[in-house]
């Protein structure tokens, strides 16, 4: 047998340390890129969700912006996902806006079905360059929206378009997609909700 | 590990124990790589099985074998079979029994984490071969269906079997992590005095770096696919936008993960390679050093160009610019590996064993597969290349010549040292003609199909698709049936056969030509002394 | 060893003599198709150029290596050159291999960026036209935001669609030649992808992003894409079907959609009640197009995904408990909601279901007794 040699056992047993303490670090660094993850996406100019939904980023970037205002087009487009039993619409299709001031829009939501339903909308600017110029003000879309079953309601968006919205974007299209916030995951809360308004169900 | 065990050790097997204890309890490198190498095979025809229904339900349009979703349950387990279970096990089992032997050193450093790590393995299989199967029982829920890049939202609301495959993912990962804690180790501590690491044979060198590779990135893997459970358990939103979370967050996990494991398959093979050709071509190699830097730099330029596999979800155009770059340089030491594969036998005095012949054949395959991967790195070519039938041929051209070939080409290598007997030339020359000729008929057409508009993982096309298919699916059987021919060979080498000398090969140099074929149960005791 | 060089000189001519052929059929459908727009010809361009410089490539490493095993062998009596890796050329190769490498690589890369730019950057004028795609299990919605049409996209099974299966759809997806086109990606499940090889390119589809392509058609046709990223079960069954019209044509049919879509939301609207005949004429031709891909025409299903609907519990067990499902859909199934579908639609859906396939209730659902289900 080798002679044992006290320093290499020493060695062996610090890389071995070492290297247990590099797996596990890479592990916890998989968790750290969750949080690293939006500023990959700032840097990269991947617009991850939280970075469109943030509405902080909105304060931040709510200066009128220092050029010279101009008139430019918002259209907006909603989207609503089938788990999400809502009809959710702009009051109008598009808006002609000067850069630099606030404007308000309505979109009108319905929530179809008897049972309470919470949704969350996530905003798109398209095209991502005008992201950074479109500040939101006020939005729906900065916390989740509760419907009471069969309730109709009115959701604000107050928003300026900055005036340092790059120069060759002329147009701009705001794009909602509201989602069902518990993803439909659970059965209950729709059963209870129909139970409370006494119909008997099979299922 | 202290001296004490390792001399209790020494003196429990001064005979080699026998039976199932010598197995199950065994820390004998020599034995684990033999187990290693065993689940590997047994893998590698499970994984070919899966790929044999596919492209049997492929042979014509139409869904005639499976239904949709048994059919991409199998496309999901057919990845993770070859992957971790028959890839990375067999290049493991060849660390395990090659390392010690080349390095001059008794063991490895850590005998009983070894024994471990590999019996982790088939509890992982088994849960992997449960998340295919549980599915068939009642209540078992719907079957995987999302493939093996198990993307969100689809792997969410998959049914229970995507838990068991997510925990035999878990167990994968740790049972690499410890085998490469443990090749670490061993390569750092425990080398024969008077070598130093740029003495290091080169395939020591290349497991050193794939080493380091899976403790970066299979921890991340683990993480991300941590957070699937979570999200599909326990309310979490990490990848439902809905709930703030992001979808696209768990591809850059999954891919910071899923590109460097490309080069954790290949590496091993690579050094394999910088063995076979020396040996054949009776002459060293050809720029050991610019070889180890060629690696090291495909390793670290590997880790941050992960999101050319995502170029289609919309990036901005500097992220995309950035990752096109990256990728592309890659092909520098790549190329240079190959440079130095080719000039290595230019000039020598080549004779063509089977080992030999998988080389050449990796050579021209690898660097076809290579040059293809170049051609995906281009962004606005990619845009149609993504998703189709261009994509699965060419990462077949680089994972079956970069990293199967080179594993055959290591056994067909090694065999003789490892049984003490030559295997039979003339029929591994056949499986050698049969399995490469079945791979190119198989797969050469795939090009075709996917820039003919045919993209990938569907069950069902149209019958504009249908001759390459045809095509494709006969050299699928013809390829996939050779590995019998692979499985008698080994059987029939291990039972006898013509003695094979110490010093196998004629052209082959290092210290595992030194000792005995088979080796003696303990080799090393005493530790060479390099000049 | 004689044997094993001509064997390996075969196979290297046949690989060879495989990809000249292959490139030979170009025409032949083994290449993308001949493209639809300025932008996809510059990546089909960017496409042939790769392709061209790798085959150089790959034909130079190809004759080295051959020229190598013919004349380097022990049989052939070629002593081998111990020194080959001292020479000049031995201490030099890695800078010189990488630097050529470099070479190639810089002459791909540069092309690619400029084309990148191109296809990358949308453009910004005024009046382009927004399409929004909206990837759906398993079909497709396209919706044309500055003319407030919706088009729903459905493949045709096999007895329609003949030798176009998989290849055709219901609705096509109509766009005008000359006018540049901008396509918001979204998705309002799991993830898909939006790919027609004559468009050139591919976006996914992600729940909670819209991403951008464009495209200016420049010559009129019919032009066939599918599905690029696995999205489940039908994955294979979401065909694209691009219509490329003159703006003419286009306004045409836009004006016809219109209509239509007024009509519809009139008969939606009226009080009328409807007879069981009239709503499983109606019922049988929206469950055909929406339910049958999974329920399958003969309302069979395809067990254990898709529970069958003839004589099933819920087809024939209690009403309120049919129309549950359909409008809310069943959590963790494949059986999504289909609440988006207006009242009248719905009632003639439940009510073809409750009367076909030997499911003979006799029960007539009016669009009333949706509404107060929902």
């Amino acid at each position: 047998m080798r002679r044992s040699d006290q320093s290499a056992e020493a060695r062996k047993r610090r890389t071995t340390w070492l290297l247990s303490l590099l797996a596990l670090g890479m592990f916890g660094f998989g968790f750290a890129l969750v949080p690293l993850y939006d500023l990959l996406c700032q840097v990269t100019g991947v617009q991850s969700v939280a970075l469109r939904s943030n509405s902080e980023q909105g304060y931040a970037g709510s200066s009128a912006g220092e050029g010279a205002s101009r008139v430019v087009t918002v259209k907006f487009d909603t989207s609503v996902h089938p788990e999400l039993p809502w009809d959710f619409n702009a009051a109008d299709i598009s808006l002609k806006v000067r850069t630099g001031e606030i404007y308000e829009v309505d979109f009108l939501a319905h929530n179809r079905s008897n049972g309470q339903i919470i949704g969350q909308a996530i905003p798109s600017v398209v095209p991502w360059q005008a992201t950074a110029f479109f500040s939101k003000l006020e939005c729906f879309c900065f916390n989740r929206q509760v419907l009471e079953g069969g309730e109709t309601t009115t959701m604000p968006l107050r928003f300026m378009v900055s005036s340092d919205l790059p120069r060759e974007i002329n147009s701009l299209t705001l794009s909602y997609s509201f989602m069902r916030l518990d993803s439909g995951q659970q059965d209950l809360p729709l059963k209870k909700d129909l139970q409370a308004s006494n119909k008997t169900i099979t299922l | 590990m202290t001296t004490t065990t390792m001399t209790h050790d020494e003196a429990h097997h001064d005979h080699a124990p026998t039976g199932l204890k010598r197995w199950l309890f065994s820390t004998n490198h020599k034995d684990i790589g033999t187990l290693y190498l065993l689940f590997a095979l047994t893998m590698l025809f499970l994984g070919g099985a899966s790929a044999m229904v596919i492209r049997a339900e492929l042979f014509l349009p139409g869904i005639q074998l499976v239904d949709p979703d048994l059919y991409n349950n199998l496309v999901t387990n057919h990845a993770l079979l070859m992957i971790f279970g028959a890839v990375m096990p067999a290049a493991a089992g060849l660390a395990n029994w090659m390392i010690p032997l080349m390095i001059g050193a008794p063991d490895m450093a850590l005998p009983r984490m070894n024994n471990l790590s590999f019996w982790i393995l088939p509890a992982a299989a088994t849960m992997l071969i449960l998340s295919f199967v549980v599915p068939f029982f009642p209540g078992g829920g719907t079957q995987i269906n999302t493939g093996w890049t198990l993307y969100p939202p689809l792997s969410i609301k998959v049914g229970m079997s995507m838990d068991f495959l997510i925990f035999a993912i878990h167990l994968l990962g740790i049972s690499s992590i410890l085998a490469s804690i443990n090749i670490i180790v061993t390569l750092l501590n425990m080398r024969a005095p008077g070598m130093t690491l740029m003495k290091m044979p080169m395939f020591c060198w290349t497991w050193l770096v794939t080493a380091f590779l899976l403790i970066l990135v299979v921890p991340v893997l683990a993480g991300g696919v941590t957070m699937l459970l979570f999200d599909r358990h326990f309310g979490t939103s990490f990848f439902d936008a809905a709930g703030g979370g992001d979808p696209v967050l768990f591809q850059h996990l999954f891919w910071f993960f899923g590109h460097p494991e490309v080069y954790i398959l290949l590496l091993p093979s690579i050094g394999v390679l910088s063995h076979v050709i020396p040996t054949f071509a009776r002459k060293p190699l050809f720029g050991y050093k610019s070889m180890v830097g060629a690696m090291l730099a495909v390793a670290t330029i590997g880790m941050v160009v992960w999101a050319h596999h995502q170029y289609t979800i919309g990036m901005s155009l500097g992220a995309v610019t950035y990752f096109m770059v990256g990728t592309i340089l890659i092909s520098i030491p790549v190329g240079l590996m190959i440079f130095n594969f080719i000039a290595t036998m230019w000039r020598g005095s080549m004779t063509f064993e089977t080992p030999m012949l998988f080389a050449v054949g990796i050579v021209l395959m690898f660097t076809f597969g290579g040059l293809s991967g170049v051609m995906l790195a281009v962004v606005p070519a990619d845009m149609q290349y993504h998703d189709s039938m261009f994509v699965v041929a060419h990462f077949h051209y680089v994972l079956m010549p970069g990293a199967v070939f080179g594993l055959f080409a290591g056994v067909f290598y090694w065999l003789p040292k490892w049984t003490g007997h030559m295997y039979d030339e003339k029929l591994a020359k056949i499986f050698f003609w049969t399995n490469v000729i079945g791979f190119n008929i198989t797969f050469f057409p795939q090009h075709f199909l996917g820039l003919a508009g045919m993209p990938r993982r569907i069950v069902d096309y149209n019958a504009i698709f249908t001759e390459f298919n045809v095509l494709s699916s006969i050299g699928a059987m013809i390829f996939g049936l050779s590995h019998l021919l692979l499985l008698y060979i080994v059987i029939k080498t291990i039972r006898g056969g013509k003695k094979a000398k110490n010093r196998s090969w004629e052209g082959a140099k290092g210290l595992e030509w030194e000792v005995g074929s088979p080796p003696e149960f303990h080799t090393w005791t005493t530790a060479p002394q390099i000049k | 060893m004689c044997f094993n060089f001509s064997t390996i000189k075969k196979m290297l001519l046949l690989s060879l003599g495989t990809f000249a052929f292959g490139s030979a059929w170009g025409e032949l459908g083994v290449n993308f198709p001949t493209p639809a727009g300025d932008v996809a010809q510059d990546i089909y361009d960017i496409h042939m150029l790769t392709m061209k410089v790798t085959t150089i490539l790959l034909v130079i490493v190809f004759a080295i290596v051959i020229y190598s095993l013919y004349f380097h062998r022990k049989s052939r009596g070629y002593q081998a050159d111990q020194n080959f890796h001292n020479t000049w050329f031995g201490n030099w190769s890695w800078v010189l291999v990488p630097a050529l490498v470099l070479g190639v690589d810089f002459t791909i890369a540069k092309n690619a960026d400029t084309v990148l730019k191109t296809v990358w950057e949308v453009p910004k004028e005024k009046d382009i036209m927004d399409i929004k795609v909206t990837g759906h299990q398993w079909w497709w919605e396209f919706d044309y935001l500055d003319h407030g049409i919706k088009v729903e996209s459905r493949y045709t099974p096999q007895d329609q669609s003949g030798d176009l299966y998989l290849r055709e759809v219901d609705n096509r997806l109509m766009l005008p030649t000359g006018k540049k086109i901008r396509f918001l990606h979204t998705s309002a499940d799991v993830l898909h992808a939006f790919w027609v090889p004559e468009l050139a390119f591919k976006k996914d589809a992600i729940p909670g992003y819209v991403t951008e392509t464009w495209i200016e058609l420049n010559r009129e046709g019919v032009f066939r894409g599918q599905c690029a990223e696995l999205c489940g079960t039908w994955h294979s069954r979401m065909p694209i079907v691009v219509e490329s019209v003159s703006e003419a044509q286009f306004a045409t049919w836009v004006d016809g959609q219109k209509v239509a879509q007024q009509q519809a939301l009139a008969e939606a609207n009226t009080d009328k009640t409807w007879t069981l005949d009239e709503l499983k004429e109606k019922g049988k031709a929206l469950y055909d197009t929406k339910c049958a891909a999974c329920h399958q025409v003969t309302g069979q299903g395809l067990p254990p995904a898709f529970p069958p609907l003839a004589g099933s519990k819920i087809a024939t067990g209690p009403i309120e408990g049919h129309l549950h499902i359909v409008i809310n859909g069943k959590p963790n199934t494949a059986m999504q909601p289909w609440g988006t579908l207006n009242d009248l639609e719905i009632a003639a859906i439940v009510t073809y279901e409750r009367n076909a396939w030997g499911n003979d209730t006799g029960d007539v659902i009016q669009p009333a007794d949706v509404k107060s289900a929902r």
